[in-house]
């Protein structure tokens, strides 16, 4: 029977291919499809995405009886330099649920996007850019080799770019596409440093190879021996490097600075890219290579180098973004730092309690924000692009709908107890938090960043959705109204969703947990400490959605130019938070700034000193030659031309007796002939 | 076959001469035929060739007995890689300059004698062959620039002509060196390269030997601080011409440094190694840097030069198989990718808009007036700045893995010239073509029903860019040219890869590749 079941892992994993490749296909044909090409556009990007969440639900199913079996596809690609290079796929639970998700969200947002773009004079484009990245997601997520995962990693980067900046003739969008492609580069030019190092030290970049891969046994224990720079051991070096590329791409601090400006793109993109699937790649990335991660000499597991700085880096980013997202006013950067946030958590779930803790909060997370942020497109729709929170109110009656599902989303983000899927991972996460054995501080700040997370819900949900509508509109002729059914579907379905996954993750029926590591999923007694703590997250939700409406729910927030009854209690920290810190300034200040003197010195050096030195060089050149005409004419020629001179004086005499006149010329020979005659005859006198 | 790369493009030169320059139709007809002839050539020889075989001689007659002199033709894979390139560079310059009507008969005579004597260098196996074929290739260049060329053409075309002789004299100084003391050494005067490389020179000679011939080749390959040329050339130059110049004529530098000066002085280039390492690596941020400044859109790609051509340097000092082919496989992929940056600026934009300030073409909203040429750049712009699925990014990885071998600190340096390339690139996309019009933007921003509006404004007959004559077909073909060659290297670069490594195999090249840190 395993083996049977083993064998279909092996023969789902020959047609892994076709998840990305359809996608790729699709936006292939695109790029040459015409832009009143519009109903073709939309009906073959769905499709094919479509396809692939049907194969990708095929490998999901073959990995289900399996029990963590891992099954691998490679094939040479190139010969590089005295070793052939191998690329290939991996079918592992990591990868199947990841596909599924990405697959199933993507077509979500797919179908929302037909609705939401419909009057974009760009549909064929914005198309073919959606399936570009769906393909690259996929790419990404099914590579066994970590130069292919680059190489996906990168084109998910790129279709980002190009989605961002969209609506390119917006200099906000243009500016924010490419700080997003920048900043990510930055981090990604570790990982591709660490790449290398991998490469030079491992000798392959197969993720695994039946023992060979560079994540199996005999690479990570010749990794773990030896050390480098500070006594580092090879691997944290490694894993360091690699995990900064997972902190460009997942926004971690402090190179989250372009995701929150990447909400200038169309909001099914921010849905998509910036808050389901893309961002959750640095998350995925480190759940690919937690072996490697999990390295390390001393052998505790859980408790590695460099599994320590995740957890510090995703504490760290959980609060901050938390803190940044209260005193934002435009309902999708509150969105998205909320996302920075969560991120953070999946890497505090990763660092403390491992693979399966981190992705169960990624997957619940792509849903709930997901639908978060269609819901917010949803709104945007309905007021007319407007994306002031400030602006808006009272939202309730006009959309009920999606004022429904957004409250779906927005209770599992905050994790409202036992019936949203974000309290169960949540929980997980703030459990393994508490049990970290380094250090309790990670889990205060997680505890910290979950009140947060409930206030600053609660808040945009009073001020969107609550009250009265603000618009600048007179009175009495709101214009608001409900999205289309084809924008409002997917939100029900993903809603479903985010509370339906709940059932999957119970600390009672942990079967997400057993999936992923490989454990038959049982039914299982609840330890005392997993209630506590479910009842001080609990605690903490109600703390935070208590705060919220005594701040905001109270009293009616009576006009949009009013301020803020947080800034009211405390200006100083409310600006403090609603300048995000300061951080873009700072960079602005030291490194953009560091980078353009650098640039000027360069060109500088370039135009001056090499420049100077050719000109000086030349002159130099031309003075010598200015020297040498004055010897030749002053001195050479001088007597050259004298001597010159008298030759053609002698020269110009001589020629006056060959004018050509024949007459001339015979009265010379007469007169010739006749001086000759006369010496003649008086020389023989003589 | 492979020499007939060589015969034909001067046969054409002279088929030339019997046309009437008035028959400009029929000077092109010519020069596109003779550049296609010599492609279908190389493309023969390419696939032709057996890559066990070595190095094959395709020619030897004594030339000149008395000296040693031979007039010696053969390759292996590193000449036919470049061969390849040459052949794709002359048939799609013609392409690009196919708008050319001022003296069309003497540029189209001129850049084929360019193209021959290219073709020439990559192929000869006789030094002093090698070096008469170099001097051919500077002549031509001088007048292609001085006459068709564009902003300060005669101060670009007089910079480049000198420090291509500076350099060509410091070769020469070191190739007779090596040719007497060889001579006196083993009793045989000889030029023959493979010959020579056999002659064990003294390690002092070698000492100061290498890096003459070797910085007397690479001033020709833009190594920092003797690039200053290459900006100033390639901004002055025609089209065609800057295409050419970065394309191959950097790589006859890059060719040289590898084939003479890495060959015949082991024992210098142990030496000198670590130093060239350097400024190969300061050439690659330096360059970055100055692009990011730079006012003028051909500027951003001719400092964009300088930083590629360093990875290329870079893979050369490596001395591993893996950062010696990456090196080479960037030459060609340099060489694909400039022509295309080059053709897009030159051709497509400068000869539209007659301005190359990226300020004055920010608020054209170019993409609208020529969406091809926008989508062009793009391309070349994501290839040159090492995206995967490109030529560029398979080189430069090479050139990086081989380097983290020899040198990792130099390795991590690389990495911010990368990351500052991406800047350059994306700010001269944005600048070029995607500003659009400001008044649009702010149309845009502050209305609801944008989409309506946006399209009235963009079909507005005011709209100064909608009089743009549309790209051509030459123009299209071209840029279908390059871009495929890109993309089939990038996806597929064991077709070139193969060819390259059994390049390193031969008795001549295989001494090089030690591997191993310095």
């Amino acid at each position: 029977m395993a083996a049977l079941k083993v064998g279909s892992v092996t023969s789902a994993v020959q047609s892994l291919w076709l998840i990305p490749v359809l996608p790729l296909l699709a936006a292939g044909l695109l790029a040459f499809a015409k832009q009143r090409h519009r109903v073709f556009a939309g009906t073959l990007a769905i499709v094919a995405l479509v396809a692939s969440f049907i194969v990708a639900c095929g490998a999901f199913a073959a990995t289900l009886g399996a029990h963590g079996e891992r099954a691998v596809f490679n094939f040479t690609w190139l010969q590089f330099g005295e070793t052939p290079l191998r690329l290939g796929w991996v079918l592992d639970p990591l990868t199947a649920v990841m596909v599924v998700m990405v697959t199933l969200v993507g077509t979500l947002i797919f179908i929302f996007s037909v609705g939401y773009m419909a009057e974009d004079e760009n549909f064929t484009r914005f198309f073919c850019f959606l399936s570009l990245f769906a393909a690259a997601m996929l790419g990404l997520v099914i590579a066994n080799n970590l130069l292919l995962l680059f190489v996906c990693w990168e084109l998910v980067g790129l279709a980002s770019y190009l989605l961002i900046g969209f609506w390119y003739h917006k200099p906000s969008a243009a500016a924010a596409a490419k700080k997003a492609f920048i900043v990510t580069r930055i981090g990604d030019i570790g990982f591709f440093i660490g790449i290398l190092w991998l490469y030079a030290e491992t000798g392959t970049l197969l993720l695994y190879d039946n023992g060979n891969g560079c994540l199996e046994g005999s690479a990570l224990a010749q990794l773990v021996a030896r050390t480098t720079i500070g006594g580092m051991v090879v691997s944290t070096a490694i894993a360091l490097l690699i995990f900064c590329g997972a902190m460009g791409k997942s926004g971690q601090v402090p190179l989250h600075v372009w995701l929150p400006d990447a909400m200038e793109g169309p909001t099914p993109v921010s849905a998509l890219i910036h808050a389901a699937t893309m961002v959750a790649a640095g998350v995925f990335l480190v759940a690919r290579v937690y072996p490697l991660m999990d390295a390390d000499p001393a052998n505790v597991a859980g408790h590695s180098p460099a599994l320590c700085v995740v957890t510090w880096i995703g504490a760290i980013t959980a609060i901050f973004a938390a803190l940044i997202a209260v005193a934002q006013n435009d309902i999708k950067r509150i969105l998205a730092y909320s996302t920075v946030s969560q991120l953070g958590y999946m890497m505090l779930g990763l660092g403390t309690g491992g693979v399966a803790v981190g992705i169960f909060h990624l997957i619940t997370h792509a849903f709930f924000k997901a639908l978060l942020f269609l819901g917010a497109g949803s709104v945007i729709h309905g007021c007319h692009h407007e994306q002031d929170i400030r602006r808006m109110g009272g939202l309730r009656r006009f959309m009920p709908l999606t004022f429904a599902t957004y409250a779906v989303g927005m209770m599992a983000l905050a994790g409202f107890p036992l019936f949203f899927s974000g309290f169960w991972s949540k929980d997980e996460i703030l459990h393994s938090a508490f049990a970290w054995a380094p250090s309790r501080w990670p889990f205060y700040l997680g505890a910290a960043g979950a009140v947060l997370t409930t206030f600053y819900m609660t808040r945009q949900m009073f001020y969107v959705f609550f009250g009265h509508n603000r618009a600048d509109e007179p009175a009495g002729h709101v214009h608001v109204h409900e999205s289309p059914a084809i924008m409002v579907v997917p939100l029900v379905i993903l809603a479903a969703g985010a509370v339906l996954l709940s059932i999957v993750g119970t600390p009672a029926w942990p079967w997400f947990h057993a999936y992923l590591t490989g454990h038959a999923a049982a039914v299982q007694p609840v330890a005392v400490d997993v209630i506590l703590i479910m009842l001080l997250s609990t605690a903490l939700v109600a703390l935070g959605l208590g705060l919220g409406w005594w701040l905001y729910g109270r009293r009616r927030i009576e006009r949009a130019d009013s301020p803020d009854p947080l800034e009211a209690l405390q200006a100083d920290t409310f600006t403090v938070l609603r300048q995000k810190f300061w951080i873009d300034e700072a960079y602005d200040k030291t490194v953009v700034r560091l980078n353009r003197a650098l640039c000027r010195a360069a060109d500088w050096l370039d135009v001056f000193v090499w420049g100077g030195l050719v000109a000086l060089v030349s002159y130099l050149a031309v003075g010598i030659a200015w020297v040498n005409r004055l010897i030749d004419e002053y001195v050479v020629n001088l007597g050259f031309d004298k001597g010159c001179g008298s030759v053609r004086w002698t020269a110009r005499l001589l020629s006056l007796w060959q004018n050509g006149q024949v007459q001339r010329y015979l009265r010379a020979l007469g007169v010739a002939l006749a001086i000759f005659v006369l010496i003649f005859i008086w020389g023989c006198r003589g | 076959m492979l020499a007939w790369t060589v015969y034909l493009s001067f046969l054409g030169v002279l088929a030339l001469m019997f046309v009437p320059g008035a028959n400009v139709r029929g000077v092109r007809t010519i020069a596109l035929l003779t550049a296609l002839a010599g492609l279908v050539c190389a493309v023969a020889a390419a696939f032709g060739y057996d890559t066990k075989a070595g190095i094959q001689t395709v020619a030897k007659q004594p030339w000149i007995p008395a000296l040693g002199i031979s007039y010696f033709l053969a390759a292996d894979g590193i000449s036919l890689t470049l061969v390849l390139l040459t052949g794709i560079a002359a048939v799609v310059g013609i392409l690009f300059s196919w708008n050319i009507e001022h003296r069309a008969k003497e540029f189209f005579a001129f850049y084929l004698a360019l193209i021959g004597g290219v073709y020439g260098v990559f192929i000869s196996f006789d030094l002093f062959l090698l070096f008469v074929f170099y001097e051919l290739a500077i002549i031509p260049k001088y007048f292609l620039i001085a006459i068709w060329g564009s902003t300060n053409r005669e101060y670009g075309a007089m910079k480049l002509v000198l420090y291509s002789f500076v350099g060509s004299a410091l070769v020469l100084i070191g190739l007779i060196a090596a040719y007497v003391i060889a001579g006196l050494q083993t009793g045989t005067y000889t030029f023959d390269l493979l010959a020579l490389a056999k002659v064990q020179f003294p390690e002092q000679f070698q000492y100061w030997a290498f890096p003459l011939v070797f910085v007397g080749f690479a001033v020709l390959a833009g190594l920092w601080p003797f690039h200053t040329w290459a900006p100033t050339g390639h901004v002055a130059a025609p089209t065609a011409a800057s295409m050419l110049l970065a394309g191959v004529v950097m790589k006859l530098g890059a060719y040289g440094a590898l084939r003479v000066a890495m060959t015949l002085f082991p024992l210098g280039l142990a030496a000198w190694r670590g130093e060239i390492a350097v400024l190969a690596v300061i050439g690659i941020v330096y360059g970055a840097l100055v692009a990011l400044v730079q006012r003028d859109f051909k500027f951003v790609i001719g400092y964009s030069s300088v930083s590629h051509m360093g990875f290329v340097l870079l893979g050369l000092m490596t001395l591993t198989t893996i950062g010696l082919s990456g090196a080479v496989l960037q030459m060609f992929s340099h060489g694909i990718i400039a022509g295309l940056l080059f053709a897009v600026v030159g051709r497509m934009v400068y000869d539209r808009t007659h301005t190359r300030e990226l300020a004055d073409l920010e608020p054209m909203g170019l993409n609208r007036a020529i969406p091809f040429a926008a989508v062009t750049f793009v391309i070349a712009g994501l290839a040159s700045m090492g995206m995967p699925g490109f030529s560029g990014f398979i080189a430069e990885l090479q050139v990086l893995i081989g380097a983290w071998q020899a040198f990792p600190t130099l390795a991590v340096l690389c990495g911010l010239g990368i990351i500052i390339g991406v800047a350059y690139t994306l700010r001269a996309i944005q600048k070029s073509f995607f500003s659009g019009n400001i008044l649009e933007a702010s149309i845009q921003r502050f209305n609801d029903s944008t989409i309506q509006r946006f399209s009235e404004s963009a079909s507005r007959p005011s709209n100064p860019t909608s009089t743009l004559e549309t790209i051509s077909i030459p123009e299209r073909i071209g840029a279908a040219i390059l871009i495929a060659s890109t993309v089939i290297i990038g996806l597929y670069p064991t077709v070139l890869l193969n060819l390259i490594r059994s390049g390193f195999d031969s008795a001549l090249m295989a001494p090089l590749v030690k591997g191993g840190p310095l």
